[in-house]
Parts: structure tokens; C-alpha cells; sequence
């Protein structure tokens, strides 16, 4: 019996009656995985691994997390695969209400305030995800918008995100945004290097954090449209 | 019959009490109750084979022996639950309920295992966004046209799809077994070697998960069908306990 005891107060009074006992049912879960997003001048990378775990199981070894939103966009969720998944169902289906209401696509930087709005509205029950959006805006110029469970936004040049944020953002601080580095000159970063510093980045990842592996999807996001590579990773 | 405990020394004892302060009080399942064990699958050549066996358990008791815990539906699909047979058997009626009023409506669609796995995952997700989750993990298996399925869903609405899936104390136990068995083979293994690897497993989790059962059925769905057969026992080996110190007579 629960060691708070309530009495009544009538005729048959000390007649215990348990108290309302709280058993949690916790909604949430973390099922790892890694994302990162790189913007460059003419072009959007966005990658993510495709390992699906709870705890030390591996569920799957291909259960993407990274969507392909719009011909301009692409959204990785990490964090509750579950809340990804709906959260990502439902910008899908806003995208289309948008294209019927305007006969368009939305643009990318709308697309990320729609986002904001939507991870907002559930301020007080989240979407337990943390999302980066990449793609490139209405001047073909690469974008990415970083954001919180609750919907706070940034701007960023480059971003890690998920289990092994910690591990890469600050090689890509490094990297790409050049930080802590004496002496250079900051050129536009080309397409080839972003590719190599991400491979890079989750080749390393894979090597240190249990939550990263098995395969590797690189989506190269630019005006005339939006590739998708699949790269090996370990599977330990 | 009434068994209000607190009323028990009333003479209106079979009235509703009147102190129950939770007399008006919405339930929920917050814990399992009676509860299925593992379920296993994996794809193989021919389509998907899954296995979960018959008993039911109050906590540690071994309460209920023979409970199917695979339940085809449609005619190339089958689910299976591991966790509240209660919840379970709500879901079977949810399901059958939606494959009457899709058959009825006569416009000549079947629901496919994709489909009922849509279905049954957002209800999953539904109900734990309502904080009243469906206590169970299941995986949902079928065969159209030529192309296997296999999915996870659980009470948070967790989803995946993979070449091996197993649930609860078979994550730990028998997943690797399999994933060592499958990865890989999934077009190639026969259904001999399917029934082979599937035994060996139950065998392996009869062994050392304490609320499994040496009872249980296979399921396979091909492009014949689906086929629920058994049950089965593993044979198991005990008798070098006679042998253990302090153990045997």
C-alpha cells in the first residue's frame, strides 16, 4: 500500500483507502541517431545516419530520418523518431494545403517559419524532436535553420544535430566556419569539401557513439534539384 | 455482484460506495496486467514467418496457457502482440471492425498489410499522445504481390520495419540469432531453415526468459496465405540439473 494513507471522515471512519498513486507513463523516447546540415553558396547539404535505437538495441539499420519536404527542402528529425515522423506528416500535409491554396510550393525560409509555428503550437505537450532544415531559398542561395523542441529558430552555416551533435559541431565550427583558425581566408566553401567533411564527420561519429551507424544518407539540395546519396557505415 | 472492498461490513454492501473517490474516475492503462511475452519474425524466401507462444501471465503466475497471440487479418496479413492481452484483444476487435466496414463499402479495395500497419501505428501513436497508451508491442507481418512486410509498433507509437523484429525479452535474446541468420538471406532462406532458425530461437528464449512457455505457435504468410499451425514444444534438455551441486536429489 502506498505509504500515504487517507481517512474518511464519516461514521466508518479509519477506514484506510489508498491515495491516488501516480504511475508514469513516460511519452517520449530517445532513439538516436545523428543529422547534420551544411549550407554553402549555391547549395544545401543536409545528412543523416539511418540506425534506429532505444537504450543499447539497435532496432533497425535503415529507418530514415531525413525527408525530402519539398523540391527546395529537406528536413532531419532527431530525437523521438515517433514525434519526427508525425511532426513530418503534418508540415507534408500543411505543404500541400499551401500548394492547392496558392498554386506553388513554399519557399524554404516560409517552410522553416511554418516549421517554428508548428513545433510552437505544441509549446506545452512537444514534439520531442530537434530538427535542422536545409535547402535553398528563392535567390538559389543554401539556407539551414536550426531549431529546438519548442520551436526557437537560428540561422546557421553549418549544424550538427542528435546523438553526436557534441562530437561534430565543433569540427564543423572548424571546418567549415572556419573558427579558432589564424590566417585564412574565408573562400566559399565547395561542394566536394562539404561532402568530405560530413563523411568525415560520421565516419569519426560511428567510431565513438553506440547511437550512430550503419548507413549514411547525404541529400545535396540545389536549384536544379535534389540528390540523394547512401553510404556505408559500421554496423558494430 | 458488487465486491466494493470498502463496503464489506455494510448491509448495503452491493451499493456503490459512497466515499469511493474514485468511483467517477476515468481508467487507464497505466501498467500491463496479463501479459504475452516475446514475439519473433523474419522475412524469409517465401514471405514472413513470425512465432510468439500461448501463455498469458498475472505478473509472475502463469495464468492463461492457450492464448493466441497471432491474429491474421485480411487475408494476407497477420499481427502479433506481446505486452496486455486485454489491449490485444481491443485491438483485434478495432481491426476486424475496420475490415468489416472496408469490405462492406464493396468498392473492390482490400486493406493491405501496409495499410492495417498505418492504421494500427496511429492508433498506437493516438492513444500515448492521449496519455491512455494501448500497453503492447506488436509487429505486423504480410505478403502482396510478391513483396514482403514487416513492421514494429509499440505504446508510444515507436515504428520501424526490418528484416528481423522481436519484442520484448526477444530483442535481448534472439535478435542477434536471427539477425546473424537473416541479414542477408532474407530471399534465399527456405522454409525448412526458417522453421529451423524460428525453433531454435523459442528454444533459446524458453531457456532463460522466466514468462515465456513451452508452447507455441508459428505463423508463415506466402503467397498461398496465411497459416497459423501448432502448437509446438522445444525440446529442451534438463537433466544435467540432476548433476548441479545442491540442485538435484
Amino acid at each position: 500500500m502506498n505509504p500515504v494513507t487517507l481517512y474518511n471522515n464519516d461514521i466508518f471512519t479509519n477506514v484506510p483507502v489508498e491515495a491516488p498513486v501516480e504511475r508514469n507513463f513516460y511519452p517520449y523516447a530517445d532513439n538516436g541517431g545523428t543529422s547534420l546540415g551544411i549550407a554553402g553558396a549555391d547549395f544545401c547539404l543536409m545528412a543523416s545516419d539511418t540506425r534506429k535505437s532505444s537504450g543499447y538495441s539497435i532496432h533497425s539499420r535503415y529507418s530514415p530520418k531525413a525527408f525530402k519536404l519539398t523540391e527546395k527542402a529537406v528536413l532531419a528529425t532527431n530525437g523521438f523518431a515517433a514525434d519526427g515522423l508525425a511532426l513530418t506528416k503534418r508540415l507534408g500535409q500543411k505543404l500541400e494545403w499551401y500548394k492547392h491554396a496558392h498554386d506553388k510550393e513554399m519557399s524554404t525560409p516560409a517552410l522553416a517559419q511554418m516549421l517554428a509555428n508548428t513545433l510552437y503550437y505544441k509549446r506545452f505537450f512537444p514534439y520531442y524532436t530537434f530538427n535542422l532544415l536545409g535547402g535553398i531559398d528563392e535567390q538559389g542561395r543554401g539556407v539551414l535553420y536550426s531549431f529546438d523542441p519548442v520551436g526557437s529558430m537560428g540561422t546557421e552555416v553549418c549544424r550538427a544535430g542528435g546523438s553526436s551533435a557534441a562530437l561534430i559541431q565543433p569540427f564543423l565550427d572548424n571546418q567549415v566556419a572556419l573558427k579558432n583558425q589564424q590566417g585564412v581566408q574565408q573562400t566559399p566553401l565547395s561542394l566536394e569539401a562539404a561532402i568530405r567533411i560530413t563523411k568525415d564527420s560520421f565516419t569519426s561519429a560511428t567510431e565513438r557513439d553506440i547511437y550512430t551507424g550503419d548507413y549514411l544518407e547525404i541529400f545535396i539540395i540545389r536549384q536544379e534539384g535534389t540528390t540523394i546519396e547512401r553510404i556505408d557505415l559500421k554496423k558494430d | 455482484m458488487n465486491q466494493f472492498s470498502l463496503n464489506f461490513d455494510r448491509e448495503n454492501y452491493h451499493e456503490k460506495p459512497k466515499n469511493d473517490i474514485f468511483a467517477d474516475a476515468i481508467t487507464r492503462t497505466q501498467q500491463p496486467i496479463v501479459t504475452g511475452t516475446s514475439v519473433l519474425a523474419f522475412k524469409y524466401k517465401d514471405g514472413i514467418m513470425l512465432a510468439a507462444d500461448t501463455l498469458a501471465s498475472y505478473g509472475s503466475l502463469a495464468r492463461f496457457t492457450n492464448i493466441q497471440r497471432l491474429y491474421p487479418v485480411g487475408d494476407f496479413t497477420i499481427i502479433a502482440a506481446s505486452g496486455d492481452i486485454s489491449d490485444f484483444q481491443y485491438v483485434q476487435h478495432l481491426l476486424d471492425t475496420v475490415m468489416v466496414e472496408e469490405y462492406y463499402t464493396n468498392d473492390g479495395h482490400v486493406l493491405r498489410t501496409q495499410n492495417i500497419y498505418e492504421y494500427l501505428s496511429r492508433v498506437m501513436y493516438g492513444r500515448r499522445s492521449r496519455f491512455n497508451p494501448l500497453w503492447n508491442s506488436y509487429v505486423v507481418g504480410g505478403y502482396n504481390d510478391g513483396e514482403k512486410f514487416l513492421g514494429y509498433v509499440d505504446l508510444l507509437g515507436t515504428t520501424y520495419q526490418s528484416s528481423t523484429i522481436a519484442t520484448g525479452f526477444g530483442g535481448y535474446l534472439a535478435q542477434p540469432i536471427l539477425r546473424k541468420a537473416v541479414e542477408g538471406r532474407e530471399d534465399t532462406l527456405t522454409e525448412t531453415e526458417a522453421i529451423e532458425i524460428m525453433n531454435s530461437c523459442m528454444k533459446v528464449l524458453y531457456y532463460r526468459d522466466a514468462r515465456s512457455f513451452n508452447k507455441f505457435q508459428r505463423a508463415k504468410i506466402t503467397a498461398e496465405g496465411v497459416e497459423i499451425s501448432g502448437p509446438y514444444k522445444a525440446e529442451t534438455q534438463w537433466d544435467f540439473a540432476e548433476g548441479l551441486r545442491g540442485y538435484g536429489p
